[in-house]
């Protein structure tokens, strides 16, 4: 079966990494620019050892100070707790009121497992396997409230129908979770997924689990080639490949407008090559790369209809036309799992 | 979503004008200080509980707003700071309530992830203390030590961490660690559910740990590696977040067991405790801050904060009325069986709540209640309630509700203004942490009509004097122990 056609107009993210930042202004400053320009989305990076704040608690403090930029913060499933990133990354949510996601990351380095000396260090396959069980188990427990489990019943003396509520069972290799969830079901019901799909071990997460998938190439026809690799693996898994949109992830370091206009024109061929849904970018410099784009890449695209005027939605599911996902506990008919 | 575009931008301005405000703070803060010095009263201090998973929380009240919403949480908040509270605290809960085996459907349920929750409130206020409620159990002290000080740059030097550890195997089903219980825990028997658990030696461990980790920056400086091989953690590196505005984040430890009291003389900058009469209070005061001494510090050192109630009525007699109604909407006909169910231990649904208690004996260390503090001596309790109820004619709810604690402190605002300064200049709590019924708007009376009356009883700032929760609460900045 072909790939879905890529999606138009582009999808746009942008990093906001960049060394030696620990002041809540500069992010907010950071994800409004990006805001101005409608991009769908912003990354944050994050490893334990790298200098620098949790992305998530910085995206969790830019939330509030923005109104329609997705925020996704790198997330380590390695050395932490899946119950509490589940939690966090549902939080997120709730106080962006639907426009989080987090891009799972493993680590794998002897000097990570030495801050926390439970585990060594391990091959990134075991890691990866586990990141992918971790996703599962997130999903699982946003699904484990219904949207609708909370009743407030004054007749009958109940806040939440215990019925809409279920154990997650969940058994991995290296934790199990019971469930259900302690926070709510987030507003987007899943918050999105996002997934470097570059090397070999992540994309095998990305085809499972991921809502978009990263593709670090500077080649148009290696990111077509990737994005139709990707769709067909995650057909090949019972998903429907509409539901996966796959992102060109490329440096940029712009320095005048005209490398700016330069960039957008690069955009519109890879468009017209039918390469990728959009672009992650990786700024060198964001205070500087953002602000050109916003000044210079985003008008040229939006005169050439590559890139929307206004967030029609609220909400980043909504930015990159995805659906809500429907919950794995709830039942039409309204038969109950067997959990509660 | 115009309106809505319209509010953040009116927000966006006052967080302008507050953060300019913020930077004079810190240069008129002498001058101020000078000047409270020279009226010689003791300052109170005050913090907003945001009501929590316990059928103290009245959700069936028709104010009642959502649990989980931000706007929630960002409502009470902002009631805190407009009545200078200290700080905003935030409780923990790690797995939702179980009763006969399925989850406990009659209380509130459902909250965020507490430090992503305070990340956002930092953006939504400027002054507001932001505390959480971290468990040692199940958490790692890296994770958490970065997390918090990532808290504190964010917040602008405004974090606190109430550290608690519950190792309870019904929570840690939820958790990598539960499946792997590591040397010591086994030692220390995993299972053993203790109610009232306090601080292990696992959770003081874990306390200096982090603080290692946050001393291993030099202010402006570099960092140096950490190696820490303890009883219960092995950690090794550099730490990734540069010193934090308040150095460490402010420490608080709850609990009123002598095991409690010590660690808090020995490592907090707050310890919650149980509100009870004013004797016992300063009973506990004298006690607690007479353990400092042996720990190299001095009684300001530590601040005591006693969780109390609050109800308000134009009349004394108007007061307790509310009062009485709160309580019997905290014990609805369905809450009244499951307390006794509690004390019982055993199923009492076919009970009719307005009818009399059960003849049946208590059945003890019964596994029908999991995830919240066992009733101790459950036989005298029942004992108790029997002879409540024998003795005033009462069914098993008006039992259970006239057992229910009396709020702390009910009446006028000026009589409730009066008992609160007066529990703190007679040494019995250095202020209060106020825990609201109603969500989110349970403190806006008490901000609008008792905080002007502290403050005109110069018991009570008008004005934040310095940017730092460490500095709402006159704590001194760390010593750097690098």
């Amino acid at each position: 079966m072909p790939a879905p056609p890529v999606r138009s107009p582009v999808h746009l993210a942008a990093s906001l990494d960049g060394g030696g930042q620990y002041e809540a202004g500069h992010f907010t400053a950071l994800a409004r620019l990006a805001e101005q320009g409608t991009l769908d989305f912003v990354t944050l990076g994050d490893s334990f050892t790298r200098p620098g704040l949790e992305a998530l608690a910085v995206l969790s403090r830019v939330a509030p100070a923005t109104e329609r930029i997705g925020l996704v913060p790198v997330v380590n499933t390695t050395h932490t707790e899946p119950f509490h990133v589940s939690s966090a990354v549902a939080t997120l949510d709730w106080v962006s009121r639907g426009r989080a996601g987090w891009s799972p990351e493993v680590s794998t380095t002897e000097a990570e497992a030495r801050l926390f000396g439970r585990r060594p260090a391990a091959r990134s396959a075991e890691v990866w396997h586990e990141a992918r069980e971790v996703a599962d188990v997130a999903a699982k427990l946003w699904d484990s409230w219904e949207d609708d489990a909370e009743i407030r019943d004054q007749a009958t003396g109940r806040f939440i129908d215990r019925d809409k509520l279920h154990h997650v069972d969940f058994e991995g290799r290296t934790f199990s979770v019971r469930g259900p969830a302690v926070v709510p079901r987030p507003p987007q019901g899943h918050p999105v997924t996002v997934v470097d799909a570059t090397a070999a071990d992540p994309r095998a997460a990305a085809v499972r689990h991921a809502d978009v998938a990263l593709v670090r190439t500077q080649d148009p026809l290696a990111a077509r080639t990737a994005r139709e690799e990707l769709l067909d693996r995650a057909r090949a898994h019972g998903r429907d490949p509409e539901r996966l949109r796959v992102l060109g992830s490329i440096p940029v370091a712009l320095h005048t407008t005209a490398d700016a206009v330069e960039l957008a024109g690069l955009i519109g061929d890879w468009h017209d090559e039918r390469a990728v849904d959009g672009f992650h970018l990786r700024l060198a410099d964001p205070e500087r790369d953002l602000a050109l784009i916003v000044k210079a890449t985003v008008p040229v695209l939006q005169h050439r209809c590559l890139l929307r005027r206004f967030y029609p939605g609220a909400t980043l599911r909504e930015h990159l036309g995805l659906t809500r996902p429907v919950n794995q506990y709830a039942t039409a008919g309204g038969v109950r799992h067997g959990h509660g | 979503m115009a309106t809505g575009r319209s509010t953040t931008t009116g927000r966006n301005r006052t967080t302008q004008t507050n953060a300019t405000t913020r930077a004079n703070a810190t240069t008129h803060k002498n001058a101020t200080t000078h000047k409270n010095a020279s009226t010689h009263r003791k300052q109170i201090h005050l913090a907003a509980h945001f009501p929590g998973a316990d059928n103290t929380t009245v959700w069936a009240d028709p104010r009642s707003r959502s649990q989980i919403d931000f706007s929630s949480f960002e409502h009470l908040a902002r009631t805190a700071e407009r009545g200078k509270f200290d700080f905003f605290f935030l409780a923990e809960g790690l797995r939702l309530r179980e009763h006969k085996g399925r989850v406990h459907d009659l209380d509130v349920a459902g909250r965020p992830e507490s430090l992503t929750l305070l990340n956002a409130l930092a953006a939504v206020t400027d002054w507001l203390g932001l505390a959480a409620t971290m468990n040692a159990t199940f958490n790692e002290p890296y994770e958490i030590a970065r997390r918090f000080a990532s808290l504190d740059h964010l917040s602008g030097g405004r974090a606190a961490w109430n550290v608690v550890a519950s190792p309870d195997a019904f929570t840690g089903e939820n958790f990598r660690r539960a499946g792997r219980p590591d040397r010591v825990d086994l030692d220390q028997g995993l299972d053993s559910a203790r109610p009232g658990e306090t601080l292990s030696t696992r959770a003081a461990e874990f306390l200096s740990t982090a603080r290692e980790l946050w001393d291993s920056w030099a202010e402006g400086g570099t960092p140096k590696p950490v190696v820490h091989h303890g009883r219960h953690f092995s950690v090794e590196g550099r730490f990734g977040v540069p010193r934090s505005p308040q150095g460490h984040p402010v420490v608080i430890q709850a609990g009123d067991s002598g095991e409690d009291r010590e660690f808090a003389a020995s490592a907090a900058d707050v310890i919650l405790t149980r509100h009870g009469t004013l004797e016992a209070g300063r009973a506990r005061y004298a006690d607690v801050k007479g353990r400092l001494a042996r720990h190299g510090r001095e009684p300001d050192d530590l601040k005591i904060m006693p969780g109390v109630t609050v109800v308000l009525g134009d009349t004394a007699a108007e007061a307790q009325e509310k009062a009485a109604e709160i309580r019997r909407q905290q014990v609805s006909p369905q809450n009244a069986i499951l307390a006794l169910e509690q004390v019982w231990g055993r199923d009492l649904s076919a009970y009719d709540p307005d009818g009399p208690l059960p003849a049946l004996d208590p059945v003890p260390e019964s596994a029908l209640v999991q995830g919240r503090a066992k009733i101790a001596n459950a036989p005298q309790t029942a004992a108790r309630w029997r002879a409540l109820s024998e003795a005033k004619g009462l069914s098993i709810r008006q039992t259970v509700i006239e057992s229910t604690g009396r709020q702390s402190f009910i009446g006028t605002p000026d009589a409730v203004a009066a008992e609160l300064d007066t529990f703190v200049q007679s040494d019995a709590a250095d202020g209060f942490v106020l825990v609201p019924h109603l969500t989110p708007g349970g403190l806006d009376d008490f901000v609008d009509h008792v905080v002007p009356l502290l403050q005109e009883r110069g018991a009570y700032r008008t004005e934040y004097t310095g940017t730092t929760l460490r500095s709402h609460l006159g704590l001194r900045h760390p010593v750097w122990k690098g």
